[in-house]
């Protein structure tokens, strides 16, 4: 047994959707619910619960997937970085295939550029310490939730004075943008889905404004099916009653408050910065950069030639990412753009909208 | 003599060194009379009846020695496997390693015991091979190269398009062990219960040809996993495959290794497992005769097939929460999630 088996029970689920079938059935219009945690875009393909849903429930994405938000310009200035001499690139994986205005970073490394593939900050220092003659430059991206860690790898380099060890910053911060989205006119939420991930390091009372301010109910979630479903009925009794608070289903990690020592180290090495997201544009306040004294650590004040930042053309991840379209009324979707040959973010990472769908949802209609 | 400690040039440059090594290594461990005569060329014995089969495969593995195996042992095992998944017995192998200047002689010994050790447990002679060294820094420690001839006998016929709705799917064991294995190993996770599941596969195919089940087509799951395997089946049959998410066996810790990397188990390489294709009523039958094997004691009936309706996916996942999903192939190897 996994340690979250408990929370697959199918049994469990079952008599969730009943109840979810019973307080959606006398609606007289849809519910629209968005996560924005690409976790849950995940785990919504990955157990088929979209297509459980009772009619009257629809769940589509936000911009919840690191990989699909993060710039094109910011791939740009990572390209650049690695094909300077002594220069190696290191990154979460799923940030390889993602298309730059030129090549993509796995496409750089094949004509010779440094670029590692490493599964956390941590491991971008160690080779640091092994590579002492060579700039070792970390892509800081992600949300709230992977910035302790990079972070805790500040801080370490730091204290043991590895001097080669650089960041390029470009994690995002969620409230900002959910601002944004919410004063969006096209698209009409009901409800959020939290990010359960994100909520353990902010605490849940971040995301108070979402109700106090606008009249959206929340529900913190967590990643399991029944999670989820948790998650759709707490927003669906609130919607039908037209109430509006926030709630938590995570209770089991989540708090109102998170975790303060891990916020304390993050507010050591960044400060609120402008951050530009894919499909949004810049929001203020919505990234984290380095503070001023952290300044020789941070690989963006490292001088390279960047080309002129060249989207897609056609491709609608921008709309995606904001949750007015569905992946399917992108023109480029399945024909022309797929994760073999990803043209936009959000087909790369398989928590991205447009893979998700892609590899989990396609057939959606053709009698699945 | 003193045991090898570091591979030279010289090894593969077919003087004295070279001679050395297949005499104090290679003929040692994989000895037999084909081999013995140290002639390129095997000269082998009138084939048993039936339809000879062919196969050859290359294997680079990193790590090259894992828990449960090593490049040596999983090189016999997966070209015996290629033989018994077309049904046929293998009889002869040959077995050629690259090496690259410096790697450690060690390794050499420990994949030629392994190499040794597969061909017993296979019932395989390895008749002839070759060996080539390169420059340091142009290779990976040792690949090894491999060709297999057996022999399928007569009346025995396992194809794709043999396969009709209502056959059963039955996997031999537990899936994704090896590929969970050699990912945990790569990324440094300490996994102490995972071993792979590489071994030869042409005794259980025996046994379940043997048992009178229909037995319709065979398939062993590496490269892609299952997940591939259902598509290349779903294509070739013109079928659906529908598999059932909690008659899956894996095992917790591939489960949790998939967690944590963000990777599926289904798309994981065993390299001792089989799926079987067979007559639905003959399921028993044949999970009985896989079960009494000592290389299928946890073979269970995983899926169905049925017809596939037009536009539909040809994989598809019954989830253990009562959901569906088209389960598809992987695009480009799989990379591992941000959180």
């Amino acid at each position: 047994m996994t340690p979250t088996a408990g929370y697959s029970d199918p049994r469990a689920l079952a008599a969730l959707i009943a109840k979810l079938r019973e307080v959606t059935c006398g609606l007289d219009r849809k519910l629209t619910f968005m996560e924005v945690c690409g976790t849950h875009t995940h785990s919504v393909a990955k157990a088929g619960l979209r297509r459980m849903m009772p009619p009257a429930v629809r769940l589509i994405s936000g911009p919840g997937c690191p990989v699909c938000v993060t710039p094109v310009d910011y791939l740009d200035r990572a390209l650049a970085l690695a094909v300077l001499p002594d220069t190696i690139v290191c990154t979460f994986g799923d940030l390889m295939r993602v298309p730059s205005s030129g090549a993509s970073l796995e496409q750089a490394r094949a004509e010779g550029a440094q670029v590692e593939v490493v599964y956390s900050p941590r491991d971008a220092l160690e080779l640091a310490r092994r590579r002492a003659e060579a700039r070792v430059v970390f892509l800081a991206v992600g949300f709230e939730t992977t910035a302790p860690t990079i972070a805790g790898a500040l801080a370490e380099a730091e204290a043991d004075r590895v001097t080669n060890f650089f960041l390029l910053p470009g994690n995002k911060t969620m409230p900002q943008v959910m601002r944004v989205l919410v004063d969006d006119q096209e698209l009409e939420v009901h409800g959020f889905l939290l990010p359960g991930h994100v909520s353990v390091i902010t605490g849940w009372r971040m995301f108070s404004f979402l109700a106090d301010e606008f009249g959206i109910p929340g529900v913190v979630t967590g990643f399991t099916p029944t999670d989820v479903a948790q998650g759709v009925l707490a927003l669906a009794r609130q919607a039908a009653d037209g109430h509006a608070t926030i709630a938590n289903q995570y209770g089991r990690v989540v708090t109102a408050e998170g975790n303060p020592q891990a916020r304390r180290l993050v507010d050591r090495f960044f400060e609120p910065a402008d951050s530009a997201w894919r499909g949004f544009g810049v929001v203020p306040g919505s990234g984290l950069g380095l503070k001023p004294e952290w300044a020789h650590r941070d690989a963006s004040l490292i001088s390279v030639e960047l080309p002129a930042p060249r989207e897609p053309v056609g491709c609608r991840c921008g709309e995606v990412l904001r949750g007015v379209v569905d992946p399917p009324e992108c023109p480029l979707f399945a024909s022309g753009c797929d994760p073999e040959l990803p043209v936009g973010a959000c087909m790369v990472s398989s928590e991205g909208t447009c893979s998700a769908w892609y590899r989990h949802e396609r057939w959606a209609g053709a009698g699945a | 003599m003193k045991p090898l400690q570091r591979v030279l040039l010289a090894h593969g440059g077919g003087g004295r060194l070279t001679r050395q090594l297949v005499e104090e290594l290679f003929l040692p461990a994989l000895e037999n009379p084909f081999l013995a005569t140290l002639t390129d060329g095997a000269l082998l014995p009138e084939l048993p009846p039936g339809r000879p089969a062919l196969t050859t495969d290359a294997f680079v593995v990193d790590p090259p020695v894992f828990a449960g195996g090593d490049l040596g042992y999983l090189s016999i095992c997966g070209t015996v496997n290629d033989l018994a998944m077309v049904g046929a017995r293998p009889l002869y192998l040959t077995w050629a390693l690259v090496l690259e200047e410096g790697a450690e002689g060690a390794l050499v010994a420990t994949c030629t015991e392994g190499a040794a050790r597969a061909a017993a447990e296979a019932g395989v002679a390895v008749v002839a091979g070759d060996t080539k060294v390169g420059p340091r820094g142009k290779g990976d420690r040792l690949f090894a190269v491999t060709a297999g001839l057996g022999v399928a006998p007569p009346g025995r016929d396992l194809r794709d398009d043999r396969i009709r709705p209502g056959d059963v799917v039955i996997a031999s064991g537990p899936l994704g062990d090896h590929g969970a294995t050699v990912m945990a190993h790569r990324h440094g996770l300490d996994a102490p219960h995972l071993a792979s599941d590489c071994r030869p596969l042409s005794g259980l195919v025996e046994a379940l040809c043997d048992s009178g089940a229909a037995v319709h087509s065979l398939h062993d799951p590496t490269r892609g996993g299952a997940v591939a395997i259902c598509h290349e089946v779903a294509g070739r049959s013109g079928l659906r495959v529908r598999l059932v998410e909690t008659d899956l066996p894996i095992r917790p810790e591939v489960a949790t290794v998939c967690d944590l990397l963000g990777l599926e188990a289904l798309s994981l390489a065993c390299e001792g497992r089989l799926l079987a294709w067979v007559d639905g009523g003959h399921a028993e039958l044949a999970v009985a005769a896989m079960q009494a094997h000592p290389d299928g004691v946890e073979a269970a009936v995983v899926g169905r097939m049925e017809e596939l309706p037009a536009g539909a996916p040809p994989v598809l996942l019954e989830t253990a929460v009562g959901g569906e999903r088209p389960l598809d192939l992987l695009s480009g190897h799989e990379l591992p999630r941000i959180c």
